[in-house]
């Protein structure tokens, strides 16, 4: 849907501002229901069973002596499940381990029981007889040809011979001719990056509550990003018609790309079928840690050449990411979107999709990109320092603009990346004072953007309130945007609209909260179904009038003849129309599906300072400022959150997040303690400048924000550490260890 | 699970002895955390908090005896206790957040037995002691003298610390506690140093305690440390001579928090920092 015309002199009058936000009051009060707040009648508690080996084949599983303790009311194993259709093979043996345990936390049984004490002391009663297989958790180490394999026979045929059979997939993007490229180049840097697994580490863990009846229908209460994907994954898991399971999204503590999967859902509904009743299932953070999404952890070879003056004459990067246990780690996206911010002549990367003896990844915030972006955007930085030449400037030089074709393939219409250095430049932080032992770094990133399909209900009330049912999670702020879109669009206050997040089956189908999709699509749905509600209400005001329909034209939150010829007739406001609205044809309503394209690619431009302590290898944020196009701020301070947010999620992942396996492919960290998500005191406020280039794809120009601020912050804080400890950094996290080693050795020469 | 809360010592005594699997609960900042991520299933736990005495802080012999629910944030509030022992203070006030600081107590941190306990440190470098109540009555035992490794204390059944004594702080003498934590707060130490020493007028030292945590299964007092300072200016040179004999007395272990020569490393750098907060202490200087 296009950009409306009226563009240039459109002036917003609820887009842009900044209401309180709808769910805020029953936040801080607690009336809120997250995933665990919800209980239902002769509800069991849930517990897993969970694999203490990294890799082990299941023999035995007997589970008679739990099943004969008092309380205990269903016991599931992989055994309870038919077989499934291919496309959720996959998830249920992530779910449920079928012939092998694949890493350390792999549900392999699970227990329904009258009380949380009695399914603790069920689980230590279940047998399971496991043959010890050995192991592999790194991804460089899981490529060799000897390495322990996963799984047999799952390897494409993409993938040249004499690799492991853990490599599953190889894939290639660019265009043009590196090596004519680099023989260009005035210096050719090459070097190999790595980084660490990380996770989303959000506040809430997963927690559902599922009950089936007797006429096998079924509810079920989650956290998730997207109760139509747990609704379609749980029925053909469970043999179900997805019309039968009524799946209802709770508040959400937090998602960040890992709730986009399920993990408890189909055991959950598994155990109320055989229990026959309701039961509740809510993860622990250590089996939130162990066995759910992080991201992957990555091997990357860059190869950057680039003329004296600044010029990148071409760039090279293979991309190894471990996706855990299964096939499907983001490494496609991480080649797609490495080098997307620059204009290249010649661009060539390789991507590699690496199994391991980890949980499986799940999607992260642009999963892939960050890692992509620390090592390429490195690089860069590394080649302009050698020549002495401002990064912001080399970037610019580079930089990709309407027109340039994509490192991934299209070519970019309007995108607002020059916009955020030329931002960047002009802003006082790029000029302030650094001192001693203080660095600066900068870093561009990208991230694609999705649309997807979805359903929005807008319904008219009786008293003239307006409510807007969409079928996405808030996990951003949408339902202020899409009432802030819906009170624009219909000329009516903020306070007369309330936005609702609809059970599945309310709606049709919605794609998950992700892609940062859900201000555009649902955005421009929303804005749809309000003018399909409006064109309702103009025809039933020509009825009252006696006019064509066509005579009528909705302005200011009224219906109004159109121009001096359609009769002269005082207007009929949105309050005025519904209380007639039975007299006159019934409820009035609007709604509008789609697949939506058009979603805009988003730019930003990260700058950091940082202060290392030299005798311990610590580094200190001093000072972050964030540059990102928004297209339009529907609620800036909530794009103000998405930018800070993502730069914090990324000052983590670049210092001190990381999965820490042991020999034994066992998690040593699998704790908020051990695994070190920044804490506020660690954290200056974070700036943020809005670019606001408008998306030619959605009628105010909204571009989504969520994810491409945790692209650039890996690569800024890395370029700002390098500039202060004077040696390039190249694996995160930057942990004082690390660091203090690095400096310590470049001293001794 | 039984929950008691006697109000008398001698029957917090007799519960904790004639019961296995009893807990002592007196901020529950350890207890409830193990309790809940089911690290322990308690039989039994004794809340010490109404007994007489376990909330205060009183002068005794020029020192100060601290109940054992005394919580960090109480001490923190404390004139006479932040004048005498900063170090020690400052050390309990490091543990945990806020929230946590209005029930973490001395003896709760020294009971954990963890090596890394951010007080313990400062207890041992101020010479500090413990009162233990027990079936037998009551003994006084040295605060480095109660851990025996990780998890593992010197108190018998049906014993717990009544009360920690710190003792009389003299003239041009201070102390200071340090911790490397990799963020700003919320984290356990990967190394903690505690110094406490006093000057003669002419900022010479004359006697000096040096502990470390975190760098060995318990924590340790560095008598080479202590002796690389006394008799000495602490000076460019002492200083450099303290941190060689922290780091040399570290016997850590590569781990998920730090490796090895991170962590012997930093133990002399944390020392010699430590040393001139408490030199500057001593001075009345500010620090």
């Amino acid at each position: 849907m296009a950009l409306d015309d009226t563009k240039k002199t459109r002036d917003f009058k609820v887009v842009g501002t900044r209401p309180d936000r709808p769910d805020g009051i029953d936040k801080v009060t607690g009336r809120a229901r997250f995933g665990a707040d919800m209980v239902a009648p002769g509800m069991l508690t849930g517990r897993i069973l969970r694999s203490p080996h990294a890799h082990a084949r299941i023999v035995k599983i007997d589970a008679s002596k739990a099943e004969a303790l008092s309380g205990v009311k269903a016991v599931v194993t992989r055994a309870d499940f038919g077989e499934v259709p291919e496309d959720v093979a996959d998830v249920l043996d992530n779910c449920m381990a079928g012939d092998k345990a694949l890493y350390d936390g792999h549900a392999v049984a699970a227990v329904a029981a009258s009380s949380p004490a009695v399914a603790r002391k069920a689980l230590k009663l279940i047998e399971v007889e496991y043959e010890v297989l050995p192991h592999v958790t790194d991804v460089d180490a899981a490529i060799k040809p000897d390495a322990p394999v996963l799984h047999e026979g799952r390897q494409q045929e993409t993938v040249p011979e004499g690799l492991s059979q853990n490599v599953i997939a190889r894939s290639e993007f660019g265009h043009g001719d590196i090596e004519a490229g680099l023989k260009q180049a005035d210096r050719v840097v090459e070097r190999t990056y790595r980084t660490a697994a990380t996770h989303q580490g959000y506040i809430e863990p997963h927690a559902c509550l599922a009950t089936m009846g007797a006429d096998g229908r079924a509810d079920l209460w989650v956290c998730t990003q997207g109760h139509y994907m747990v609704r379609n994954t749980c029925a053909a898991i469970l043999g179900m018609e997805q019309g039968q399971l009524r799946v209802t999204a709770s508040e959400i503590g937090g998602g960040f790309g890992g709730k986009t999967v399920v993990f408890l859902e189909p055991v959950a509904l598994m155990l109320a079928k055989k229990a026959g009743r309701p039961v509740k299932m809510v993860m622990s953070r250590s089996e939130v840690l162990r066995a759910t999404g992080p991201t992957s952890s990555t091997s990357i070879d860059v190869k950057i050449g680039m003329t004296k003056d600044g010029k990148i004459t071409a760039g090279f990067a293979e991309l190894r990411y471990q996706g855990g246990a299964y096939p499907g780690s983001p490494v496609d996206m991480g080649a797609m979107s490495g080098f997307a911010p620059y204009d290249l002549e010649n661009v060539k990367t390789v991507g590699w999709d690496v199994v391991t003896n980890r949980p499986k990844a799940a999607a992260y915030r642009a999963p892939g990109a960050p890692m992509a972006a620390f090592a390429i955007e490195s690089a860069i930085d590394e080649a302009a320092k050698a020549f002495g030449l401002d990064p912001l400037e080399v970037r610019l030089m580079n930089g990709a603009d309407e027109g340039t074709k994509a490192s991934y393939g299209p070519t970019y219409p309007a995108i607002g990346l020059k916009a955020t250095l030329e931002a960047a430049k002009s802003h006082p932080h790029w000029s302030a004072p650094l001192g001693e032992n203080q660095g600066r770094g900068v870093a561009c990133g990208f991230w694609f953007n999705f649309g997807g399909d979805t359903c929005v209900s807008l319904n008219i009330t009786p008293d003239g309130t307006v409510t807007v049912s969409e079928g996405n999670p808030d996990i951003g702020g949408s339902r202020a945007s899409m009432t802030m879109m819906a009170a624009e669009e219909l000329g009516i206050p903020y306070d007369q609209v309330r936005t609702i997040i609809a059970d599945t089956g309310s709606l049709g189908q919605n794609e998950v909260t992700d892609g940062s999709r859900v201000t555009f699509a649902v955005g421009l749905a929303t804005i749809e179904a309000a003018r399909a509600a409006k064109r309702e209400m103009c025809r039933r005001a020509a009825m009252i009038w006696g006019i064509d329909d066509e005579a009528v034209e909705w302005e200011d939150g009224a219906a109004r003849p159109a121009g001096p010829n359609a009769g002269k007739f005082p207007p009929m406001t949105l309050k005025e129309i519904a209380a007639i609205a039975s007299n006159t044809g019934g409820p009035i309503a609007g709604h509008h599906e789609v697949n939506a394209e058009g979603a805009g690619v988003s730019f930003a431009t990260h700058m950091v300072d940082v202060e290392l302590d030299r005798d311990t290898g610590s580094t200190k944020i001093l000072r972050y400022t964030v540059f990102q196009d928004a297209g339009k701020a529907v609620h800036p301070s909530y794009v103000e959150g998405q930018f800070q947010g993502g730069a914090v999620q990324g000052i983590g992942w670049a210092l001190n997040e990381e999965y820490i396996y042991g020999e034994d492919g066992i998690l040593q960290n699998a704790g908020f303690l051990d695994y070190r998500i920044p804490v506020a005191s660690d954290l200056p406020m974070i700036d943020t400048v809005i670019l606001e280039i408008p998306n030619p794809g959605h009628p105010y120009g909204v571009r989504g924000v969520g994810e491409t601020s945790i692209v650039p912050p890996l690569a800024a804080i890395a370029n700002a550490v390098s500039e202060a400890a004077g040696v390039r950094m190249t694996q995160l996290p930057m942990s004082p260890p690390r660091v203090l080693a690095a400096v310590q050795a470049k001293a001794e020469g | 699970m039984r929950y008691e809360a006697p109000t008398r010592l001698e029957e917090a005594v007799s519960l904790l002895a004639g019961q296995d699997g009893a807990h002592v609960l007196a901020g529950g900042t350890d207890l409830l955390v193990k309790l809940r991520s089911e690290m322990i299933e308690p039989e039994m736990i004794v809340d010490i908090k109404r007994i007489e005495g376990m909330r205060d802080i009183a002068a005794e012999d020029g020192g100060w005896r601290i109940g054992a629910a005394v919580s960090g944030a109480e001490m923190g509030e404390h004139a006479g206790l932040v004048a005498d022992w900063p170090g020690v203070v400052e050390a309990a006030g490091l543990i945990g957040s806020t929230q946590v600081q209005g029930r973490a107590t001395l003896a709760g941190n020294l009971c954990n037995a963890s090596p890394a306990a951010d007080s313990v440190p400062a207890m041992v470098a101020a010479g500090a002691t413990v009162r233990i109540a027990g079936p037998n009555g009551t003994r006084d035992m040295d605060v480095i003298d109660v851990p025996h490794g990780p998890g593992k204390t010197a108190l018998e059944r049906g014993e717990f610390i009544a009360s920690v004594w710190l003792p009389a702080r003299g003239a041009r003498a201070s102390d200071a506690y340090l911790r490397f934590i990799p963020r700003t707060e919320m984290d356990i130490a990967v190394v903690g140093c505690g110094i406490s020493l006093s000057l003669d007028e002419g900022d010479r030292v004359t006697a000096a305690r040096v502990s470390l945590g975190a760098v060995g299964p318990k924590v340790m007092l560095v008598e080479d440390a202590a002796q690389a300072i006394i008799g000495r200016v602490l000076d460019e040179a002492a200083l450099s001579d303290l941190a060689a004999a922290c780091s040399a007395a570290a016997t850590p272990i590569d781990d998920k928090r730090g490796t090895i020569d991170f962590r012997k490393h930093v133990s002399g750098v944390l020392a010699r920092r430590a040393a001139v907060i408490a030199a500057k202490r001593a001075k009345g200087e500010t620090a």
